[in-house]
């Protein structure tokens, strides 16, 4: 098993056993701006040698995946789970979304396994954040849209610091290239499974404390956090393969598609839909399906990438 | 000393609704505030402010008591029904009432 997973489980461990160990919220807030940044900055770097037609195609088929994801989430969540719309809706909104983490984790993971993937993929992490929030706001307020507080949760999410520093890592490294890296490469390139590690002890501790919410989220929403993704993963590599990324882009964007977001979603969804009950929807997010994806699922979508090629 | 008797009140609440809060108070009269990260529990659960999504505030406004009135009204109308938010009022004195 990968180090920087078993530096999760260290987390949940150290949470359950109820241990003092805690991270200052001041380090939370460095790693995380240091993670995305130098994701970012990964991802800008090849950027400016790849054709803009073909990544205009696939950043096209990206946005798309992304508004529809949430509708047969939500579909499910009433229909089977009969939740209530709102947090449905809100539910929705966070399994159409990205988690930013579950997409490094997968890049180490492809990488120690010497999988080859296009490097412009964190431009996708991107895209994928904010569709499905608009989404999961238009399912619950359905008839009533003049009352969302449109501006407010658009400030949120466009300037919100995931997209700031993913995109602003991006234009910088398409700006200076692989040469320009090279004096901040010793910081945000080799240093950055070492960082991701210790966020992830960090985000062990996070989702260790969601267990209680476990329990009022019941047995229908935990099997949803972990179907829910393996059929989302599908939908991720089939939209890949049609835009003809290769196996490593494939098992990256099936992640993308089978992470739920417990950053951007929450925030949003708790301006724009406060009647959604929150435990709901970071304690499934959180306590399930993270903890799922970067165990078993990632392994798993690469050898459905593998498995699918037309 | 000569003191100014004024109100202040004290908003706990999610981190989500800073933004909006100060909103509210600028516009219905309040001349400053102040804002520190806090954590706590109470009935609706514990908030360690270990990520995001978990952080809470305390807000602290010291204002005219009719101010301070028209603000808390505001907030149990508009965010107490859906948001974990805990409020109370205190007589405080001050020195310089023209700061507040």
């Amino acid at each position: 098993m990968d180090p920087v997973v078993l530096f999760f489980l260290l987390g949940v461990f150290a949470k359950l056993a109820r241990s003092d160990l805690r991270l200052p919220e001041a380090l939370y807030e460095t790693l995380s701006i240091f993670l995305l940044l130098a994701i970012g900055l990964k991802g800008g770097i090849e950027l400016a040698k790849v054709p803009l037609g073909s990544v205009a195609v696939q950043a096209f088929a990206v946005l798309a995946m992304g508004f529809l994801l949430p509708l047969p989430a939500f579909a499910i969540l009433r229909g089977l789970g009969r939740l209530s719309r709102p947090d449905a809706a809100s539910i929705a909104a966070h399994y159409g979304s990205v988690s930013v983490v579950t997409f490094a984790v997968a890049t180490t993971f492809l990488s120690k396994r010497e999988v080859a993937y296009e490097t412009h993929m964190p431009l996708f992490v991107a895209l994928l954040e904010t569709p499905a929030i608009v989404t999961g706001i238009l399912l619950a307020r359905m008839g009533t849209l003049a009352s969302v507080r449109w501006r407010a949760v658009a400030h949120e999410v466009l300037l919100g610091k995931t997209l700031v520093l993913l995109l602003g890592g991006l234009a910088i490294g398409a700006a200076v290239g692989p040469d320009g890296i090279e004096p901040i490469k010793p910081m945000f390139i080799d240093l950055f499974k070492g960082v991701l590690a210790l966020f992830l002890l960090e985000m062990g501790l996070v989702a260790g404390g969601r267990v209680a919410d476990l329990r009022r989220a019941g047995v229908f929403l935990i099997g949803f956090g972990v179907v829910v993704p393996l059929i989302f993963a599908c939908i991720g590599a089939i939209v890949a393969r049609l835009v003809g990324l290769s196996d490593g882009g494939t098992a990256l964007l099936a992640t993308m598609a089978a992470s739920a977001s417990y950053i951007a979603a929450p925030t949003a969804m708790r301006i724009a839909v406060p009647e959604a009950n929150p435990a709901l929807s970071i304690g499934v997010a959180l306590g399930v399906t993270f903890p799922f994806n970067i165990t078993l699922g990632i392994p798993l979508y690469l050898r459905l990438a593998e498995a699918l090629r037309f | 000393m000569q003191t100014h008797a004024r109100k202040l009140l004290v908003v706990i609440c999610e981190a989500a609704l800073e933004k909006m809060l100060i909103e509210d108070a600028r516009r219905l009269g309040a001349a400053g505030y102040t804002i520190a990260d806090v954590r706590g529990s109470g009935r609706g659960g514990t908030r360690e402010g270990a990520w995001e999504a978990d952080r809470s505030i305390e807000m602290k406004v010291i204002c005219e008591a009719a101010v301070a009135e028209r603000f808390a009204a505001h907030v149990m109308a508009t965010y107490c029904e859906h948001y974990s938010v805990t409020m109370y009022l205190d007589d405080v004195s001050v020195l310089r009432p023209e700061k507040f």
